[in-house]
């Protein structure tokens, strides 16, 4: 039986890439569910656009501040050592490289690594957010998405044909159905979900997949 | 002399927002942050033609209920009212909402303009009009709609956009406290976009949840200088 992930447990696969005592940013949607699922062993600092360094992860509903959020809107639990600033210095600290990794959604992902994650057809006033920033400022862009759209067509494309976000800045792809990494030769299958072989995701998938010799399923 | 910013209500400190205004607004999205009882306070006087610039657009109140089941205002209420002729931000609307918020809405209709900016570039551009730089060069944006028009320069071997300055007539912020000459210090999340819009208008209109004497607040602590501030009013 094929497996689809949930987007709880793509997350869950993306978290297990942050590395300890790094410094990452979540994106809106499926990218801030990471916060809950970081691997116990590891310290992380998470950032947040709004002006927050260092939560802890997404509070309950009897811990709601409203005035201790994401950039999502949601309520965070603050961690010893957190700090606030304003939104000048949080984009300073994000172009200016010092932010490890950020995880973004994502409309479209082509196969040098172009992001297309803030508008779509018919929806001109939807904006980018902090998207193109945070794309072109992070060391590592790590993008979670679903693997094809409701309608069955391929969101990692040759070229992308939404609005661009950042063009040459992804570098790993976690899908419900695979995680893949875009290398200067094109994207590396490098994992399958429960049940898929790489044929079927090739199928899937726009541009031609090179499929690493030690292909796993997806570990969780 | 006795200096005094404070005035009584939300409605006397918007009291001379104009037809044609341009008014930044802070917060980040739809709480935390947001001068609440100001946008009210606008939204209630009437002001038309106001280009607003703040980071998202927000929804209507009826929108809000998605979101918050008693729902809440925002900056919708400005378009909802027709206020509004134009828009800078980074999020006008919400891919993650229905199409139905006054601005996409508007926007649609072509009644609405909206000049769409990167959030970094926007809090930058804010920076720069209250700096009085003449604006900077980034990287965000290049190979996409945002750099359309704009002014390219290679910088060490990467491509690089030029981004101009952003000011205002007035500034409706939100702070935590305010003294008496108009130091403001914040509290969590909601800083945000508020003490660079702060220092980016002419008048700057500060809501506060609490207001103290002067020389009660640590100057350690300030982050808004009161220099920056014109008005201030307490909001329970």
């Amino acid at each position: 039986m094929k497996i689809h992930l949930d987007e709880q447990t793509i997350a869950l696969r993306a978290a297990k890439e942050f590395e300890d005592g790094s410094t990452i940013n979540l994106g809106y949607g499926m990218p801030v569910l990471c916060a809950n699922f970081i691997p116990e062993d590891r310290r992380i600092f998470f950032q947040s656009e709004n002006g927050v360094l260092g939560y802890s992860g997404l509070a309950t509903d009897e811990e709601k501040d409203f005035e201790l959020i994401n950039a999502s809107d949601q309520p965070i639990t603050p961690a010893p050592g957190m700090c606030f600033f304003d939104s000048a210095a949080s984009f300073d600290m994000i172009r200016g490289g010092h932010i490890d990794t950020v995880v973004l959604g994502a409309y479209q992902v082509s196969e040098r690594g172009d992001l297309a994650n803030w508008g779509r057809p018919g929806r001109p006033a939807t904006g980018m957010g902090g998207g193109m920033d945070l794309a072109v400022g992070a060391r590592k862009v790590i993008v979670t998405m679903l693997h094809s759209t409701k309608d069955g067509k391929a969101r990692i494309v040759k070229n992308c044909t939404y609005p661009l976000t950042a063009r040459h800045c992804v570098s790993m792809i976690f899908t419900d159905i695979a995680v893949m990494q875009i290398t200067p030769k094109g994207i590396l299958l490098k994992e399958v979900a429960p049940g898929w072989t790489a044929e079927e995701i090739q199928v899937l998938t726009e541009p031609r997949l090179i499929i690493t010799s030690d292909l796993k399923e997806i570990e969780l | 002399m006795a200096i005094s910013k404070v005035f009584s209500s939300p409605d006397d400190a918007v009291a001379d927002i104009f037809d044609g205004a341009t008014v930044m607004i802070g917060g980040f999205g739809s709480f935390g942050g947001l001068p609440v009882n100001l946008i009210v306070a606008l939204a209630n006087q009437g002001a038309k033609r106001l280009t607003i610039i703040a980071n998202a657009g927000g929804v209507s109140f009826e929108l809000s209920k998605r979101i918050k089941p008693e729902g809440y205002q925002d900056i919708g209420i400005l378009f909802e009212k027709g206020q509004v002729k134009k828009f800078i931000g980074s999020m006008p609307a919400l891919g993650g909402m229905p199409p139905t918020s006054p601005l996409e809405r508007l926007h649609n209709e072509g009644k609405v303009q909206i000049e769409m900016v990167p959030q970094g570039t926007l809090a930058e551009r804010i920076r720069s009009g209250a700096g009085g730089l003449g604006g900077f060069y980034t990287t965000v944006g290049v190979g996409t709609v945002v750099d359309a028009g704009k002014e390219k320069k290679i910088i060490n071997g990467k491509e690089y956009i030029l981004e101009l300055p952003l000011t205002a007539d007035f500034a409706l912020i939100k702070a935590h406290k305010a003294d008496n000459l108009g130091n403001l210090v914040y509290r969590g999340t909601a800083r945000c976009f508020n003490p660079v819009m702060a220092m980016a208008a002419k008048i700057t209109i500060a809501e506060v949840d609490m207001r103290v004497e002067t020389g009660e607040l640590d100057p350690e602590v300030i982050i808004t200088p009161h220099v920056y501030v014109s008005r201030v009013v307490e909001v329970a």
